[in-house]
């Protein structure tokens, strides 16, 4: 198997007024492709820093990050734009969408930043939405849309341009427990079909039993990383991976 | 690179609502800035435009008059030795006063009387009719503003009334010609012999059997362009004047340039508020979208996307509110009587709506600066 990602000793520090934060501390880690993987921690364990970090959208103090292949902190801002847009899928907690496309518009967006946008790739987008259930919401706006739907039109963009890497902070942030486990299965599914490398980002652990690996934050380290299916299923339940011991 | 093209057209469409209102809001500063430009000319015309279409380069005024045209009185000598004077082809005396129209049904208005010499410079060409008979007096040229407002023609009486001491004196002249617009003091204009000017105005100036003195005379050079060296020559060779060109002489005609630059002062102030305006607008509108325009840099959009599409749509917006705006103007231009002061120049138009071309992406300029600055890692919550 390939890793899509692989990072060495990441290391991130904020400097503010009050002194300085390790928010992300030497994190080394490697999805491969074909691999969901959960990023879970506490609030302020450095979960949207390291995802910023893997997005290209952060500058690491130390450390490398290697995607498909390609050394992120030898690129300057403007190749870094490139390679989101063609390296990497997202999905955010809010604001996802732009206001006046079409669901169907959101999607093929990626594909004309990238300079793809023709017949096979139109349809390929309306397939990809009506897989994710949204094949009558083509033409709606997203606010006529609900918080699942926009949510799902956002992991169809995550994917429709065959990236790399697809990142997901708090997919299910806004939305109802049944409506949650849908999209993540949805989502976890079609990582795993289209042999991409996906990292969600989530408070929710029920969430974490669609994923083939969770990755535990803690003071900006890794703090367990649990990859056994029974240890996962027990996580997803309890909030603890093991039995006692 | 047709994507920020079309997310902006995207936009526009998607909010139509808003924009068009917006685009309103540009034409109505456009409708105010066409309007000042044209009450400027309207207003600058009714002042300049005898002088400006004068037959004659040189107009030349009493010395030490201040180029008073009222003030300056000159007499037959003077034209004599200026006309002695190599490189003078022709020249002609012009006088000026103000008398009463009466049209029937005592509807009455002021117009400039203006004495000038048959067939020599001062007098203008008509459009239709004849010039001025040489022994005529009772003969006169309206310009084409009093034939608008009377409707009179060639051929018709018109009828002047003059005070004459304490005494209300009238006169009836025959329209011999009609002149294109040339009003003098904002007023449209009766263009008379000197003879006639002395029978309706005596005295104003001195005018009489055996010289004729009048206000100004008016100068018709050989060589036109060498207008800077023959006011000097002439004031050197003949005693007691001063020659200056049209455009300094209609310049200085009394309250002519501190108008024109009150004008000015409103234009500039407009198009500053034009400016305000529109970038106030796109300004508000950027900080809206700064959600939106951090998760476009995030998915890889580029800053030039960014910035074209911001830039497209604050021209796209400006060319329709300034269209608008100036269609708007043209229309209302056609509702407009003659009497009223305001002339839309087809060179004030363009100038007006380039200059409002120019004034909305400058607006804008701030937001699109702006845009540029938000910053992607805003779509993950994230400062830098
Ligand atoms: N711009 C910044 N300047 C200084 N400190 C920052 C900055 N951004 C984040 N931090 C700090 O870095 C640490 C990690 O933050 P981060 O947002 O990555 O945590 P998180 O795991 O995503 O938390 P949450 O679950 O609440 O979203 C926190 O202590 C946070 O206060
Ligand atoms: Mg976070």
């Amino acid at each position: 198997m390939v890793n899509a990602l692989e990072t060495k000793s990441v290391t991130k520090i904020y400097k503010s007024d009050i002194g300085t934060i390790r928010a992300v501390d030497e994190v080394s880690l490697n999805v491969a492709n074909g691999e969901f993987v959960a990023l879970v921690g506490p609030s302020g364990s450095g979960k949207t820093t390291m995802l910023a970090i893997l997005a290209a959208l952060l500058r690491p103090n130390e450390g490398s990050v290697m995607i498909d292949g390609a050394e992120l902190s030898q690129m300057s801002e403007a190749k870094r734009a490139r390679f989101r847009r063609e390296k990497i899928g997202f999905t955010f907690q809010a604001n996802n969408l732009v206001p006046y496309l079409t669901a169907l518009e959101n999607v093929e967006l990626m594909l004309r930043l990238n300079g793809k946008y023709d017949r096979a790739g139109r349809e390929r987008a309306r397939e990809l939405l009506a897989r994710l259930g949204l094949g009558e919401r083509l033409k709606n706006l997203p606010r006529q849309l609900s918080g699942g739907q926009q949510q799902r039109v956002a992991i169809a963009r995550a994917l429709i341009h065959t990236p790399a890497l697809v990142l997901a902070d708090e997919p299910t942030a806004s939305l109802d427990t049944e409506r949650a486990h849908q999209v993540i299965q949805t989502f976890a599914n079609l990582i795993h079909e289209q042999q991409r490398a996906g990292i969600m980002v989530t408070h929710d652990l029920r969430m974490t039993q669609y994923a083939d690996r969770i990755i535990q934050m803690r003071d900006g380290k890794l703090r367990r990383v649990i990859s056994d299916p029974a240890e996962i299923r027990a996580f997803a339940t309890t909030g603890e991976a093991v039995t006692a011991n | 690179m047709t994507t920020p093209f079309y997310l902006t057209l995207k936009e526009i469409w998607r909010n139509r609502g808003r924009f068009l209102l917006f685009s309103l809001v540009i034409a109505l500063i456009t409708l105010l800035v066409l309007f000042i430009a044209a009450l400027a000319d309207g207003l600058g015309n009714g002042n300049r435009e005898y002088i400006e279409k004068l037959n004659g380069e040189l107009i030349v005024y009493k010395s030490n008059v201040d180029l008073s045209i009222g003030a300056s009185r000159l007499d037959r000598s003077q034209l004599r030795a200026i006309v002695r004077v190599p490189g003078v082809k022709d020249a002609g005396q012009a006088s000026f006063s103000s008398v009463v129209l009466l049209q029937s049904e005592g509807k009455k208005f002021n117009v400039a009387l203006i004495g000038v010499e048959p067939g020599k410079p001062g007098e203008p060409p008509v459009v239709l009719g004849r010039g001025l008979g040489d022994k005529s007096s009772s003969e006169a040229i309206i310009d084409r503003n009093v034939a608008l407002r009377t409707g009179y023609t060639v051929g018709d009486q018109l009828r002047l009334k003059a005070i004459q001491g304490t005494q209300e004196e009238f006169y009836d002249l025959r329209i011999v010609g009609i002149s294109d617009g040339r009003q003098y003091s904002l007023q449209p204009s009766v263009i008379v012999s000197h003879p006639t000017f002395d029978r309706v105005k005596p005295g104003v100036p001195v005018v009489n059997a055996t010289d004729l003195v009048s206000n100004l005379i008016i100068v018709q050079l050989d060589e036109p362009l060498n207008w800077k060296a023959m006011a000097i020559t002439l004031a050197n060779q003949v005693e007691g004047i001063q020659a200056v060109d049209r455009q300094t002489a209609y310049q200085n005609t009394p309250g002519y340039s501190a108008q024109q630059s009150t004008l000015d002062t409103q234009r500039f102030f407009t198009l500053l508020i034009g400016v305000l305006v529109i970038g106030g607008f796109f300004q508000i509108q950027t900080l809206q979208k700064v959600p939106q325009i951090g998760m476009l840099k995030a998915i890889g959009a580029p800053n030039l996307l960014i910035a074209i599409a911001a830039l497209t749509q604050i021209v796209l917006v400006t060319i329709l509110g300034v269209s608008i705006g100036a269609l708007a103007t043209v229309l209302l231009s056609f509702t407009f009587p003659a009497t009223i002061p305001i002339v839309f120049s087809p060179m004030a138009i363009v100038i007006g709506v380039a200059s409002l071309m120019l004034v909305g992406p400058i607006g804008g300029l701030v937001s699109v600066r702006y845009a540029l600055r938000v910053e992607p890692l805003t779509a993950l919550g994230l400062t830098g």
